[in-house]
């Protein structure tokens, strides 16, 4: 009986995004101001396809049937560390009320290949960010006070006991659901996230994200949402598995 | 040769002379002691201190915290999402002894939702271990340090925005005892003052969101002692008993506000001065700056509630920094003879008259809620002069305990509340003649302290409501 609750549930949410775990959306280029820059350097942003959805359990379980070596049994111990895949009970098992929600516990070279079989890629910061910027109507929110405080009010809460389905926070102007309220998402250059400044030597990388060194040389000192963000990126390596932390994919646009 | 290697010690004999950095005092020494065995370090929620070091040589100690992001009150009905070292606020109390070689694991909770890592005012090194210990959800980072300087210091978090990370609760103490160790005391006790930023003023009920705006305007709407309004008043007070010596390491997390930390009712016969090891006597008030601490320490002479209060008086009165200390036992009249004598004095002074600042309204509350508001702001509002137990103090302070003055008007505490109150009264049979001053509290605050006190002491109960509270106020 039980089972078949999870069965309808589980197609109520299929129909609600069909064939969702494939369909992308157009992000219009634009620029991106690092948050950490020296100068105003502004990144230019191409247009590009990002999912609408982050990345379920579901996707990833079609993505270890097809691919056995990223499976938590089999996965390489440079590639991931221990926490890979932590919440499933076996090798291509995990609660079924968690099939629609965003996949956690990856690691970036995980994330990555994920993309990479889909012939898609992972994010880069500047391309996340510019998506991100954006709110239900305006394709940048940055100062609105409302957003900003909605961010902060969900950074500010531990993670739920069990996390929600994609699909179950907010659409924004692009189309693109959960950027925000839902996991944190891995991005191709998560790691280099301070070094923007061609003026500022690799030793920054250690010591620029704490105390006052935090908001040292920012651009954006009140986006403390951003700042959220960009502590959570600098805090992994690319082999951690993390509870709130997934990801999602995009691919360059071509030319029509 | 024999001459090329005197000049090569001299060289180096002065090189170490310039290169050496630490003042050479008492209190801060470049010598590593050699250490001998391991403990695990005993780690304490406030206001409790773990024992003190008995040892009289440095040791290895480990250390284990973990950061835990959770909802807790900050007053009564009243919660918030705290970020926490060691599941409270403040954050667990460390104590070593200086010279101990410490080897500190920080663990991030796995189901928090921010990296974190800590920064301890006590370490010698980059970031006092923060950059070593930047810990993303469900890891755990080490890294070791040798404690070189005695004293009382404040750590916290310090991940962007580090301020958001302090004013969410993430500080707390760590003590270095001096090799020779601290003079004995009867008690020791351990508070930490905070302010904190919330959507909602003071006392609205409810989950309230952090208010960055006020944050940056540094303007809370509550300055409290160990993490929440009324965490050490009544039940939850310190005691102590008369004669005995207490020591209280006070710290102040801020993030922003300098404490004016003073205990109402005794002096500090010693401060350890911004928790260092300059020793001042005979001290009122003590300033505690955020991110710093003091040592105070006092006899405890006579029987009273000793009153720990932030000086900057508001932020007692109105936002939550009051604590208290009961020492109990034989009164000696020798050192306070209590009131002796109670006549009158007639002057033609007016009654001190506060400005009339009208407030907005909240949402109705239920009695249930009103009940639960009303104790909040009893505590905070009304306490001081009439007492945790509503008995008052005799010749001054009238009681609010089966109180005839308001049984067959329950309105009267109300309007006493707005309007103030002066001249001759008579309560159960005695007289009073003092002033009160009207109170800035809202209408539905009013409604909830008086809905309080007709409730409990022994009144009659009885509702008072925001409506009829506004109605009075004409």
């Amino acid at each position: 009986m039980r089972n078949f609750f999870i069965a309808i549930i589980l197609f109520a949410n299929l129909s609600v995004y069909g064939q969702g775990q494939t369909t992308m959306v157009n992000i219009k280029g634009g620029f991106y101001l690092p948050l950490y820059s020296l100068d105003s350097q502004k990144i230019v942003v191409k247009p590009f396809l990002m999912d609408i959805y982050p990345v379920t359990n579901m996707d990833y379980k079609k993505f270890v049937l097809q691919f056995p070596d990223w499976r938590k049994s089999k996965i390489k111990s440079i590639y991931a560390d221990t926490n890979y895949l932590h919440h499933w009970t076996s090798d291509t098992n995990f609660n079924a009320l968690l099939a629609f929600s965003p996949v956690v516990n990856v690691s970036w070279f995980a994330a990555k290949k994920y993309c990479e079989c889909q012939g898609k890629r992972l994010p880069t910061v500047a391309e996340w960010e510019l998506a991100g910027k954006a709110n239900e109507t305006k394709p940048d929110a940055t100062k609105d006070l409302k957003f900003n405080q909605w961010l902060l009010n969900w950074v500010s809460k531990p993670n739920t006991r069990m996390l929600a389905n994609v699909g179950s926070t907010f659409k924004n102007y692009y189309g693109v659901w959960d950027l925000h309220g839902l996991v944190w998402e891995w991005t191709f250059d998560f790691n280099s996230a301070l070094t923007t400044g061609e003026s500022r030597g690799d030793s920054g990388l250690d010591n620029t994200f704490f105390c006052g060194g935090g908001s040292f040389a920012s651009k954006d000192i009140n986006n403390y949402a951003a700042f959220m963000r960009f502590a959570s990126r600098s805090s992994v390596k690319a082999k951690y598995g993390v509870p709130n932390l997934g990801f999602r994919c995009v691919k360059d646009k071509i030319a029509q | 040769m024999k001459k090329g290697f005197k000049l090569l010690a001299l060289v180096f004999f002065i090189s170490l002379i310039f290169t050496n950095c630490k003042r050479n005092n008492e209190s801060s020494s470049s010598v590593i002691e050699k250490i001998k065995g391991e403990e695990i370090a005993v780690l304490t929620e406030a206001p409790n201190v773990p024992p003190p070091i008995t040892r009289n040589y440095a040791t290895k100690v480990i250390v284990n915290l973990e950061v835990i992001e959770k909802e807790m009150e900050m007053m009564d009905g009243v919660t918030y999402n705290f970020w926490t070292f060691g599941g409270s606020v403040p954050g667990s109390f460390i104590r070593i002894r200086q010279g101990d070689f410490v080897e500190f694991h920080l663990k991030n909770n796995p189901n928090n939702k921010l990296p974190h890592n800590i920064d301890l005012h006590a370490v010698s090194g980059q970031g006092g271990g923060a950059a070593a210990t930047f810990t993303a959800p469900g890891h755990e980072t080490q890294f070791s340090f040798t404690a070189l300087n005695a004293g009382l210091y404040i750590y916290h978090c310090a991940t962007a925005p580090v301020g958001m990370h302090i004013a969410n609760g993430m500080y707390g103490l760590i003590l270095v005892e001096p090799k020779e160790g601290l003079p004995k005391v009867d008690k020791e006790f351990y508070v930490c003052q905070g302010d904190f930023y919330t959507k909602g003023t003071y006392g609205e009920a409810g989950l309230q969101q952090f208010d960055m705006d006020k944050a940056l305007k540094e303007q809370p709407d509550y300055v409290v002692f160990n993490g929440k309004v009324g965490s050490l008043t009544g039940d939850k007070s310190m005691k102590v008993k008369v004669g005995e010596t207490v020591r209280l390491f006070v710290g102040n997390g801020g993030p922003n506000l300098v404490s004016s930390f003073h205990v109402i009712g005794d002096i500090f016969d010693n401060v350890y001065v911004e928790g260092g090891s300059l020793v001042n006597h005979n001290v009122q008030t003590t300033l505690v700056p955020a991110g710093g601490s003091a040592i105070t320490e006092f006899k405890c002479d006579v029987p009273s509630t000793l009153i720990l209060v932030d000086h900057s008086i508001f932020r007692t009165f109105n936002k939550g920094s009051l604590g208290m200390l009961k020492v109990e036992g034989e009164e000696v009249k020798a050192i306070y003879s209590g009131q002796q004598d109670d006549r009158i004095y007639q002057s033609e002074g007016a009654p001190q008259s506060m400005p009339d600042v009208p407030k907005v309204a909240s949402k109705p509350l239920t009695k249930e809620e009103k009940l639960i508001q009303g104790k909040s702001i009893y505590s905070s509002t009304c306490q001081a002069c009439h007492q945790a137990d509503g008995k008052g103090i005799g010749g001054a302070f009238p009681p609010l305990v089966s109180s005839d003055y308001f049984a067959s008007d329950p309105s009267t505490i109300a309007k006493t509340i707005i309007h103030g109150l002066s001249g001759k009264i008579t309560v159960n049979g005695k007289t009073y003649d003092g002033v009160m001053p009207k109170q800035t509290l809202s209408d539905a605050q009013i409604a909830s302290v008086s809905t309080y006190i007709l409730n409990n002491f022994g009144n009659k109960g009885g509702e008072v409501t925001a409506a009829d509270v506004t109605k009075l106020r004409k």
